[in-house]
């Protein structure tokens, strides 16, 4: 019997596949955005208002991850915005490889922001390096205050986090000084955006924001 | 699912390793997991021994030693150990942290049998 030393991190492959995107992304100063958060925390209107907020002084693209169907790369294609949907087929999250797979299907000339909508779920896409410039949480009021504290990694990885739905804060039980200390105990300088996708407050200062990554970007 | 893609990356590298060593049988594998990451030791038990079946890792052991949460504090510069995040530095109590243990995943070793 013999002992082999390895010492090699189980996620190489999708780490080194990520680095490969993320050079390919900067050489074309394209700002990529990983959008993840739970199912039904409003992800797909959020990025319909992000897009609507930004065109025309931007040139955009979109991946859509979904377990299956393409119902949401509808809804973006509907926005005249060139999408891709990839169908995980049960998988949880998206990874690095499937990026890169669906590239060449893109026109991505020009491109300022290319968005990846991630599959629903707050655990396995925080484990998952893209290539992306940044991660972006969405957490919407209905799902509660304590989230940031049970989901900790996503909200410690994350470039900035979304409040959404804040139209609802009186209706439900969400605690925004609770919500936002959490997160800022993960994460202590990650911008925070209240907004509602619904009645459209908040989303200003969001786009601002964006808008002052890409300039920074390109 | 998460799992299966760990597995999936987890038995590739053991398999070529193995291969690269000139093993005729992998008997232990030992792990470095992070208490960050999610891991759930019997989900990737379950998907390795589905992989490995009829190959020269079938029947071997993952043996994990499970790795702290670490915070480095920027304010004071110590390092601490966290039983759970949301507690801050456990020296000053500054929440200007950042992690820097936790997430790891790592084969460190494996036992082989070399014919």
């Amino acid at each position: 019997m013999a002992e082999i030393k390895i010492l090699k991190n189980i996620m190489d492959e999708n780490l080194s596949q990520a680095a490969k995107n993320r050079q390919w992304f900067r050489s074309r100063k394209i700002l990529v955005l990983n959008l993840i958060a739970s199912p039904g925390a409003g992800k797909t209107t959020f990025l319909e208002q992000t897009i609507k907020g930004l065109t025309p002084n931007f040139k955009l693209a979109a991946i859509e991850g979904d377990i299956t169907g393409d119902h949401d790369a509808k809804r973006i294609e509907a926005l005249g915005v060139p999408v891709v949907q990839i169908n995980t087929e049960g998988g949880c999250h998206l990874d690095a490889h499937m990026i890169d797979s669906v590239l060449s299907s893109l026109d991505l000339s020009g491109l300022n922001f290319l968005f990846i909508e991630n599959v629903g779920n707050l655990v396995c896409p925080a484990e998952f390096d893209l290539g992306e410039d940044l991660k972006v949480v969405v957490l919407s009021t209905p799902e509660g205050h304590d989230k940031p504290a049970k989901y900790p990694l996503i909200f410690s990885e994350a470039q900035a986090v979304i409040i959404n739905k804040i139209d609802l804060l009186q209706a439900v039980d969400f605690d925004l000084i609770i919500a936002e200390r959490d997160i800022r105990r993960l994460n202590p300088n990650v911008p925070i955006f209240r907004l509602s996708c619904k009645t459209g407050e908040g989303l200003d200062k969001w786009l601002q924001w964006l808008e002052t990554q890409g300039t920074d970007n390109g | 699912m998460h799992e299966l893609a760990i597995t999936q990356s987890l038995f590739k590298i053991v398999l070529e390793q193995a291969q690269k060593a000139g093993a005729t049988k992998v008997t232990r594998i030992n792990l470095k997991i992070g208490r960050l990451t999610g891991y759930v030791p019997e989900a990737v038990e379950m998907n390795f021994n589905l992989l490995a079946s009829g190959t020269m890792a079938e029947g071997a052991g993952l043996k994990i030693e499970w790795a702290p949460v670490k915070v480095h504090c920027r304010d004071c510069q110590k390092e601490s150990e966290r039983q759970d995040l949301g507690l801050g530095c456990a020296h000053c109590g500054s929440l200007n942290v950042r992690i820097a243990g936790g997430r790891e995943m790592y084969i460190e070793s494996m036992e082989v049998d070399n014919g």
